[in-house]
């Protein structure tokens, strides 16, 4: 990610820009959406209820889970209440990015909430925590219609083609190597560092809950050692907090 | 398969994810965010990403592997030091897919 900042963006130049760093994560999320659609026919899901997910749901875990329990039976309601669980993390994506958009009016809002998955948070937070708020509104349309686009065609593609993907390839690991490359940035003090490395390691001891738990309890923990760590060193220094 | 369970999970399914991504942006006014909880916001991307990231390089089928030498944890390490220390995606991933890929065919499976 590196490149001038030094002329102000236009609003196309934004877009373009959040297009731009939605391209290394798309190498990660297409393998995904691919296997995402050709699991699911494997699990006896219909191939337009499969691209059903893919577009209204637009939350690649949640549709993995979801279509693991269509596989195994699971009534419709069950599914629809893990989906929740196992998007809940979309809580704090929105708290955490409601502050820089707050001044767009609902027209911007409402179909910027709708992108809102983790990877374009994790664009748009990286770029956001560089201390470019400029046409924020824009980067998020474009990096998040980026990876919306490319999920549907993924999906039907994968749907199409069935489990033809090379599992050798090991494509899927690109995707918490670009998570690493969007979350170096914002690791700029020890508070931070904290939340990382407590939230890393709890969500590995606790990989054992059902249905992405671990890592909604996982992010918690680090959020509040960040928080917790940021009090000590504000009071040791005599900040009143 | 049946229409009316595809449209409870298709419709339900929507109607919880873009509630918790409506949330805050859009239902809850942030304003009316508790001073505590906006100073915890910053810490939001950092623990999220880290608990994405890191069980994806030390689990092997959802436990930790008897030996840490492992492909998937040596090629994260060594990408992790080269986004701390040049902060470039494609050389990140770059480096992580390459030794991902040299590691895989030299490790015993």
């Amino acid at each position: 990610m590196s490149r001038g900042e030094l002329a102000a963006p236009t609003r196309a130049g934004a877009f373009a820009e959040g297009v731009r760093d939605q391209l290394p994560i798309l190498l990660g999320v297409i393998p995904f959406g691919l296997i995402f659609g050709a699991l699911a026919v494997s699990q006896g899901i219909p191939g337009w209820a499969a691209q059903g997910l893919s577009l209204f749901v637009f939350a690649g875990s949640a549709q993995f889970v979801a279509a693991e329990l269509v596989g195994a039976g699971a009534p419709a309601l069950v599914i629809v209440f893990t989906i929740l669980v196992v998007n809940l993390r979309h809580l704090l994506y929105s708290a955490s990015l409601a502050p820089s958009l707050r001044h767009l009016s609902g027209r911007w809002r409402v179909p910027l909430a709708w992108l809102l998955t983790d990877e374009a948070f994790a664009t748009t937070s990286a770029r956001l925590n560089r201390g470019v708020q400029i046409h924020a509104e824009w980067y998020m349309l474009g990096t998040g219609l980026a990876l919306w686009s490319s999920w549907q065609v993924s999906t039907a593609v994968g749907v199409l083609l069935g489990a033809q993907v090379p599992a050798g390839w090991s494509l899927d690991f690109a995707l918490p190597l670009t998570f690493m490359a969007l979350v170096a940035p914002s690791l700029v003090d020890r508070p931070a560092l904290g939340a990382a490395a407590s939230a890393g390691v709890c969500a590995v001891v606790l990989a054992w809950l059902p249905f992405k738990l671990g890592l909604v309890v996982a992010s918690l923990i680090g959020i509040a050692v960040g928080v917790g760590l940021e009090r000590f060193r504000n009071s040791a220094a005599g900040v009143p907090s | 398969m049946r229409l009316g369970f595809w449209a409870i999970v298709l419709l339900g399914g929507m109607a919880v994810t873009y509630t918790t991504r409506l949330s805050f942006l859009v239902l809850i006014g942030h304003d009316r965010l508790p001073p505590q909880i906006r100073r915890s916001l910053r810490f939001v991307a950092p623990s999220v990403l880290a608990g994405l990231i890191v069980p994806e390089l030390l689990l092997a089928d959802g436990h930790v592997p008897a030996t840490l030498l492992q492909p998937r944890l040596m090629a994260g390490l060594l990408a992790a030091a080269v986004t701390w220390r040049f902060r470039n995606t494609w050389l990140t991933i770059a480096v992580g897919m390459i030794s991902l890929w040299l590691l895989s065919a030299l490790l015993p499976a």
